[in-house]
């Protein structure tokens, strides 16, 4: 009998669930402010995170935590790369607006 | 029983609470700062779980670099975010329609999601009985996932190297040793002998 003390792997990935959604919630919502966007970016990774993390540790598998380190590492290094433009571009513009980036007319 | 099912629901709802306030916060500053307990939250939940070398990883990087990172940026640049905050409004239905359709998806997934019975047969790697957290992804990590492990190292340089190479810039006006000017000095360039005469100076 499951009750509600009964923390499973729908619980995480329930929780991991709200926070994906949060993160591309965070996307739409400051559309403008690209340092936000980019913690949203994190939000998802770290959902991502704790899908890999909790199906690992139910299903007994250990290679969801490896791949888990992996993603910690591409996410770091995205953000660094993303605050690095930022910074270029806020010297050269004055500005991190996201309309403002229309440089290359894509 | 009851105790790591309470610690749970704490962890996960002042998760969910530190992430919504990340991306409503008014001040960007305060968005970093839920960021760090978002994660330090996530972290627990991994401990709960028991897998605690990604969640100290977790920590380390994330708390440590990550958030920090955003915090410098944050702090050194000159906005006005009052100003970028103006499509706030205007932004919140589509991201509420959006939202709403990928939590109907991932519900239905979750919902719908089950065991399938063969999974256990086909596991990459089981993890290992009376072998700790640590040292059972060391084991995994440095012998089977050896390479990617290394090219994860590369991406790491090559992200190093591409945040120094933008950021660099050479400022005018500032005088810098140039060590090859001084070594290719030649005395005869620089060094007179005048012969003065007593009393009439030079």
């Amino acid at each position: 009998m499951e009750t509600v003390m009964d923390i499973g792997l729908g619980h995480y990935l329930s929780v991991a669930a709200i926070l994906f959604i949060l993160g591309v919630f965070g996307i739409f919502l400051n559309r403008r402010n690209v340092i936000i966007i980019l913690m949203s970016v994190e939000l998802i990774l770290l959902a991502v995170n704790i899908n890999l993390v909790a199906f690992s540790v139910f299903l007994h598998d250990l290679v969801g935590q490896v791949f888990a380190l992996f993603i910690l590492t591409v996410a770091a290094a995205e953000a660094a790369i993303g605050l690095a433009i930022l910074v270029i571009y806020f010297r050269n513009r004055g500005s991190i607006a996201v309309e403002d980036i229309n440089l290359m007319k894509g | 029983m009851i105790l790591p099912a309470l610690a749970f629901y704490l962890f996960a709802a002042v998760l969910v609470l530190a992430g919504m306030l990340v991306i409503t916060a008014r001040n960007p500053v305060h968005s970093v700062l839920f960021l760090i307990l978002a994660f330090f939250n996530a972290a627990g939940l991994f401990v709960l779980i028991g897998a605690e070398f990604v969640a100290m990883i977790l920590v380390i990087v994330y708390v440590g670099a990550v958030a920090v990172l955003f915090l410098f940026v944050v702090m050194m640049l000159d906005i006005n975010f009052q100003e970028l905050r103006k499509g706030f409004l205007r932004y919140l239905p589509a991201g509420l329609a959006v939202g709403a359709a990928l939590l109907a998806e991932l519900g239905l997934v979750i919902s719908g999601w089950v065991y399938a019975g063969p999974a256990d047969s086909v596991r990459a790697a089981p993890t290992p009985e009376s072998v700790a957290n640590a040292q059972a992804l060391g084991d995994l990590l440095y012998t089977q996932y050896a390479y990617i492990f290394e090219a994860s190292g590369l991406v790491l340089l090559v992200a190093m190297i591409g945040a120094i190479v933008l950021t660099l810039r050479s400022r005018k006006g500032t005088r810098r040793q140039v060590i090859a000017d001084q070594v290719s000095r030649r005395r005869e360039d620089v060094v007179a002998v005048v012969k003065v005469r007593t009393g009439e100076g030079v």
